[in-house]
């Protein structure tokens, strides 16, 4: 990594509020619903287990290189930043609030395996609201920009969510997919996927790949004040553009034109080969500037 | 889980920064909100945690954190999924420390 480590303050092992701070400008973040006015889960409680106070995630308005954004952050390491009904309604209402209020973009810090399952029912229509809330926010012309970097990734409902953003921003460490690893060996065997191999989870799911696959617009460092300058130079050329079933069409043509070309392949190794890169077996040693160009080089 | 409530003598303390959040419901970690209460002298604590029967530990921590701090005057809320007392206790002085004011 170019650099040191003392100087770095990892997005990957930071707290939402930390990664928060970091992000927008100095002393600019207004919290909406704090921990001492929000409410802890009563579905966690009837299950007799501790909620936090702020429900898993950390909402409000701020300011970005002096821009007002609105911003929304899940905390991953709190019940795998899985999404639950309050949780849910903060995101929603933040989003909702964004297409009326229309700041400059609404970041969304993903850190979360996707539906909190003890909320069952209401953690699944929880997803589905935010999924209606991003294209709604969306087509009222605000950005929403998916930054990934934590801990958790963005699986399952998530990953989905991420996905309607307008953009993704991505470290090395950020993992992005639908179903996790350890549910697809549960689900469809070891033979299938092995999720202890490490090594394997990140090729397939990890911020390279996803980058080298352009599922995401920008790969930074694991570094806060890399994403925050991500997302600063990215919102400051970024224009949403108007929804259109055109541009559906193009991108279902060309997430069918992958599935045709890429579906065999049980490894990101042998996509990335098939991507045009002369060696794939060295692409999880490159730093984050290497694989950069690395990418710009590769046919198109 | 265990819903636990103390009431502890505590010096009065100074407060700059109501409410303060100090850490995070993860595994072995705990978090902790700091609020002014009505007692001055001394420290109100609510604790919901996931580990069952460690009662006496709770008092024991929180009493000599209220002994060896000024806490007076402040309400205090605990989420906790089975924080060591060692864990507990560095996160009750960075709470207390914030909310007076200082950085974590």
């Amino acid at each position: 990594m170019s650099s040191p480590l003392v100087a770095r303050h990892s997005w990957f092992e930071a707290t939402a509020r930390s990664r928060v701070a970091g992000l927008l400008d100095a002393g600019s973040f207004q919290e909406i619903l704090p921990p001492a006015e929000s409410q802890p889960s009563p579905h966690l409680a009837s299950l007799d287990l501790p909620g936090a106070f702020d429900d898993g995630v950390v909402i409000g308005c701020g300011q970005l290189s002096g821009k007002a954004v609105f911003v929304a952050a899940q905390e991953g390491q709190f019940m795998g930043g899985a999404v639950g009904e309050i949780h849910g309604a903060k995101i929603v209402g933040l989003l909702r609030r964004a297409a009326l209020e229309k700041p400059a973009a609404v970041l969304f810090l993903v850190d979360s395996g996707g539906v909190r399952l003890h909320e069952a029912n209401a953690g699944l229509i929880a997803i589905s609201e935010i999924m209606r809330a991003v294209l709604d926010a969306r087509a009222a012309g605000v950005p929403v920009l998916a930054l990934v970097g934590g801990s958790c990734g963005a699986f399952g409902g998530m990953g989905i969510v991420a996905k309607l953003c307008s953009a993704i921003i991505i470290s090395e460490e950020g993992r992005l997919a639908l179903s996790g690893p350890e549910v697809i060996e549960t689900v469809a065997g070891v033979e299938e996927f092995d999720s202890k191999d490490r090594a394997l989870v990140w090729r397939v799911t990890g911020g390279k790949h996803r980058y080298l696959m352009g599922d995401c617009a920008v790969l930074v460092e694991d570094d806060i004040p890399a994403f925050r300058a991500g997302a600063s130079e990215f919102l400051a050329k970024w224009q949403e553009p108007a929804p259109s079933v055109a541009n559906l069409r193009v991108t279902q043509q060309i997430l069918e034109n992958r599935l045709a070309a890429y579906a065999s392949y049980r490894d990101g190794l042998q996509v990335w080969a098939a991507l045009g890169v002369a060696e794939p077996e060295a692409v999880p040693l490159l730093d984050r500037d290497s694989l950069v160009a690395l990418k710009e080089g590769l046919p198109t | 889980m265990e819903t636990l409530d103390f009431r502890f003598d505590s010096a009065p303390v100074s407060r700059a920064a109501d409410p303060a959040l100090c850490g995070v419901v993860g595994s072995g970690n705990l978090e902790i909100l700091v609020q002014s209460g009505d007692l001055p002298n001394a420290c109100q604590v609510r604790i919901k945690t996931a580990a069952r029967g460690f009662g006496d530990t709770w008092r024991a921590v929180l009493d000599a954190f209220a002994t060896t701090h000024p806490a007076g005057g402040t309400r205090i809320a605990i989420n906790d999924m089975g924080a060591t007392p060692a864990v507990v206790t560095l996160r009750l002085a960075q709470a207390l420390a914030e909310y007076q004011g200082g950085a974590q």
